[in-house]
């Protein structure tokens, strides 16, 4: 969690990304499972990287630290994919939610 | 093939435990603090029991009498045929008690948080709930129409950053925290979280179903506690529990209170608490107002379990509150203590993700006012002899670089 939370600390002085980058989400991933994976749009969260609920939730949370966000329960519930969550962090940070 | 195969995993949790014997029921209930299982006596410290009024003699007669003169149920809604006088009384005594304007009484404490929740956000407004909330706190989420956004548990800075995030959206925000939590025993850091309420002009809802008759000065629960009794707009609580029978209920200032009765479906579409529930809880809050003794024996026994589970080496909960969860390493080894507490003569909870937070698995323990400090002394004694005969005390003990 030390390097996501530097990560933040650095994206709070210059603004939070300006894009979702798939990149930045595969270092939270690892983060928060503590190990490499590799992801594509179509990767499903639970079923393809084996998270269990609490893992969602800390890694949920990791994400809206990173961005600056805060992702309703609604739309995570709607979330499986890393293509969905990059949608829905893109929506949520155009305001267009 | 059935309608119920999309419950294969719970079915298979469901046989597990039904086959370790897991799911206990009891033969007879004896007192506050003790029952029969299998045809033995067991202690029980994992009731919910805190005062142990659900003997007290004055509340059972009170209920038998208004059973007698009433009748069994109600058998109907709170607005057509099931408000009696009992109700009107109970509510006003409630009032009277927090000091505020009104009170309502709900069936369950789960249907009060469900009516609540869903009642006070609607569309365009934000809930924010602590993310170890009750599951009935996050049900009344799904049943209203707000935007639900989840902060770190016990975390007012989390909880301020999210506030922060929504500036300048409509709609009304709602701040969700419990006094005690129910599976760790720890208390909501209120003052900091009111401290946020205050500068973001959100509203405070507190359950209070753990800690009403509990904590504070007078039983108020942890609002009183923490001096923010103020700060706080809605309280919700549980009859439950320190009062002994069953029901909840919501008090407030709030001057549009009473329109709550025609909105909170949990509250309308239910058959309204039977007169001997009534009489009894009414009983009880009267107890609890006239022996300040009943907290003081409950907060002695409570101490005396936390500071002696600590003692032998026990990961325990962070505060000496009336629940006193004890982690257990993994489930394996908490079922098997389980079954050893309990084969001993101890009944404690056990409990397992997804009802506990952080995936532990613990031991779940809840003093009483009525246990004995003999009691107590015994229930330590059997959880000293299980954790040693599990190798788990002098494991503990030798990773803390003591003595075994």
């Amino acid at each position: 969690m030390r390097q996501i939370r530097q990560l933040a600390l650095v994206e709070d002085t210059v603004g939070p990304p300006e894009k979702v980058v798939r990149e930045d989400i595969s270092a939270i991933f690892e983060q928060v499972l503590g190990h490499p994976v590799k992801i594509n749009d179509q990767t499903d969260i639970v079923e393809d990287l084996g998270m269990d609920s609490l893992g969602v939730m800390n890694f949920v949370m990791a994400i809206e630290d990173f961005y600056d966000i805060s992702i309703p329960l609604d739309r995570i519930a709607q979330i499986q994919t890393v293509g969905d969550l990059i949608h829905a962090v893109d929506d949520l940070r155009s305001g267009t939610n | 093939m059935t309608i119920l195969d999309k419950h294969a995993a719970q079915r298979l949790v469901y046989d597990t435990l039904h086959s370790h014997g897991l799911d206990v029921r009891f033969d007879a209930v004896l007192s506050p603090t003790e029952g029969m299982l299998s045809g033995q006596r067991k202690i029980l410290l994992g009731t919910n029991n805190y005062l142990g009024l659900t003997f007290d003699p004055e509340c059972i007669e009170d209920a038998i009498e208004a059973t007698r003169s009433q009748g069994t149920g109600t058998t109907g809604s709170r607005l057509l045929n099931g408000t009696y006088g009992g109700h009107v009384r109970l509510e006003e005594a409630l009032a009277e008690f927090y000091g505020r304007q009104h009170a309502m009484v709900f069936s369950t404490g789960y249907q009060a948080n469900l009516a609540m929740l869903s009642a006070l956000v609607g569309r365009g407004d934000h809930l924010l709930l602590d993310a170890d909330s009750h599951a009935s706190i996050y049900d009344g989420s799904r049943l209203g129409h707000g935007e639900v956004i989840r902060f770190r548990h016990n975390n007012p800075d989390d909880l301020y950053k999210r506030l922060r995030r929504l500036a300048g959206q409509p709609g009304d925000r709602l701040i969700v925290v419990e006094g005690i939590y129910s599976m760790l025993g720890d208390t909501a850091p209120l003052k900091e979280i009111a401290a946020v309420k205050r500068e973001t002009g959100a509203y405070l809802l507190v359950d209070e179903a753990h800690s009403m008759g509990v904590l504070g000065e007078t039983g108020r629960g942890l609002a009183e506690a923490a001096g923010v009794e103020a700060d706080v707009d809605f309280i919700v609580g549980t009859f439950s529990k320190s009062l002994g029978s069953v029901g909840g209920f919501c008090v407030s200032n709030n001057p549009d209170f009473d329109v709550l009765r025609l909105v909170c479906r949990p509250y309308m579409f239910t058959a309204s608490l039977p007169p001997g529930v009534v009489a009894s809880t009414l009983k009880a809050l009267s107890r609890i107002q006239s022996e300040p003794a009943l907290r003081a024996n409950l907060m002695r026994n409570a101490r005396h379990l936390y500071d002696g589970l600590q003692a032998m080496g026990f990961q325990t909960g962070p505060e000496a509150n009336p629940i006193v969860a004890v982690a257990m390493p993994n489930q394996e080894t908490a079922v098997a203590f389980w079954k050893l507490l309990l084969e001993s003569g101890l009944y404690v909870n056990l409990s397992i993700p997804p009802a506990t937070p952080t995936d532990v698995c613990l031991l779940r323990t809840s003093a009483s006012a009525a246990h004995t400090p003999q009691q107590i002394d015994t229930a330590l004694a059997m959880f000293a002899d299980v954790g040693r005969r599990l190798g788990l005390l002098d494991t503990q003990k030798r990773r803390a670089g003591g003595v075994a």
